[in-house]
């Protein structure tokens, strides 16, 4: 049993939005209600397997704890590094055991969500650091860390964005429009998913699999990349599309990745919530300790070493195996690369808005988002035996 | 100061227009992208003592010089 997926699952889903819609269309709160049916998707998906069960509420009630626990030591000691260090390592290493033991094929700790959950915890704790958050509410928190429709796959919604959204009641009028948006994006999730990825999907392993002429090796680049487009923006949207008819005003995923003219554009296109956290939570503070401490003497260095890290460790987040490091590894090195072009070309600065510019620029970034999922698909293993094999 | 923060803004995005049009988008036009942004939360820190933590606001909050030169007026007077 997993989130949006099987007929029984969305034919509950809409049984039990009902309620909520009454309470939506009324204006009143629908705090509570959230509550109870996070609490009953958790246990009707993670019934089936109890260690599951356990170790999320294990890491649930260890958060709890962890968040309230810093901001009282944050209260009391100000901005002290150690603390907000074994603070902020507390919360990562739950997800450290996890892919570090899978690597011995093991599963300590495993349990679905893992990897998203750490995000909302970690920028709960950094936010605290900043003192920019200077209460936390257990039951809202608890409510942010799990809500059910983002608890496995994501968006990453930030924490005082979710507070105010959980505290208020919307108006009537307000309610109904964003329940009329929230249908559309739920259905429009479903239509991506449960069609256009299975297509792609069938495609991909009936003509793509096994051959590895050149012509067929990009073809699965492309259609393996329209595929986990549509298999994560669809289960994406159906998550926001339930979480608005939810009163909760969780923020997009994907705006049109394909249209992307260059690298930096397609990051605030592509799995946005991801990428904007990397940005707030590890670039960005990498780069003003690095300008304080006058780390580098070149600001282009800087920001290219800032770049890497951020991707390569965006990269390792997705799995310790070979292929999604150098998939971090790759953007980090495109990004650079636009960045230092960006701001050394004197092509680019007179010619960035001319059309044809703009469809080369386009038609470039297409390619080389395609040869990232190439990638980030694993399937250049095959590829590479199936190329020496020919060889010897 | 708002003469203080266009003057580093000039000088971090290496642009005059922040100085000319205080309504200009910073983002929109590229003068300022995640690199920029950065310094400038530097800057502001350093020269006024004001600290805007990265995620602190949206970025269309300091989305313009007017708008940057509000939100350092209004911390310094809290």
């Amino acid at each position: 049993m997993s989130f949006f997926s099987g007929y029984r699952f969305f034919v509950c889903l809409f049984i039990l939005l009902i309620p909520a819609v009454v309470i939506g269309l009324m204006g009143k709160k629908l705090r509570y209600y959230r509550l109870l049916l996070t609490a009953f998707f958790i246990w009707w998906v993670y019934g089936g397997s109890p260690s599951q069960l356990l170790y999320l509420l294990i890491y649930a009630a260890g958060s709890v704890l962890l968040v309230k626990s810093y901001l009282f030591l944050r209260t009391k000691y100000n901005r002290n590094r150690y603390i907000y260090g074994c603070a902020v390592a507390s919360a990562l290493l739950p997800l450290v055991i996890y892919k570090v033991s899978g690597l011995w094929g093991g599963n300590i700790f495993g349990f679905l969500g893992i990897s998203y959950i750490c995000f909302r915890v970690i920028q709960t704790v950094i936010e605290t650091y900043d003192g920019v958050i200077k209460e936390i509410n257990e039951v809202t928190f608890i409510s942010f860390i799990l809500f059910f429709p983002t608890l496995s796959s994501g968006p990453i919604d930030r924490s005082r964005r979710f507070a105010e959204d959980d505290e208020t009641a919307l108006s009537p009028a307000e309610y109904r429009e964003l329940l009329g948006s929230g249908l559309y994006k739920l259905v429009l999730g479903m239509f991506y998913k449960i069609v256009c990825s299975a297509v792609f999907y069938t495609v991909l392993t009936h003509f793509f699999e096994n051959r590895y002429t050149p012509l067929y090796v990009a073809g699965y680049a492309y259609v393996y990349g329209f595929y986990m487009f549509f298999d994560f923006a669809g289960y994406s949207a159906m998550a926001v599309g339930t979480s608005y008819i939810l009163g909760i005003r969780m923020p997009d995923n994907f705006n049109k990745p394909f249209l992307s003219v260059d690298m930096t554009d397609f990051w605030n296109r592509w799995h946005i919530t991801l990428s904007s956290w990397f940005r707030d939570f590890i670039f960005t503070r990498f780069m003003m300790d690095s300008i304080r401490k006058k780390r580098f003497s070149d600001r282009l260095v800087g920001a290219s070493v800032g770049l890497m890290l951020n991707m390569t460790v965006m990269g390792i987040w997705h799995g310790l195996e070979a292929h999604y490091i150098v998939y971090g590894i790759y953007h980090g090195v495109l990004l650079s690369v636009t960045e230092v072009y960006r701001k050394k070309s004197s092509f680019y600065r007179k010619n960035k808005n001319k059309a044809w510019y703009r469809m080369l620029s386009w038609f470039v970034t297409l390619n080389l988002v395609m040869l990232g999922f190439l990638i980030f698909s694993g399937h250049l293993k095959a590829v590479l035996h199936a190329a020496a094999a020919k060889l010897n | 100061m708002e003469t203080k923060i266009l003057d580093l803004l000039a000088e971090i995005c290496d642009d005059d227009i922040v100085k000319e049009n205080e309504d200009i988008d910073l983002f929109e036009t590229g003068l300022v992208d995640s690199l920029t942004f950065t310094e400038i939360l530097v800057a502001i820190e350093d020269n006024f003592g004001v600290i805007i933590a990265p995620s602190e606001v949206d970025r269309a909050e300091l989305g313009t010089p007017r708008k940057i030169i509000e939100s350092v007026r209004s911390r310094l007077n809290k």
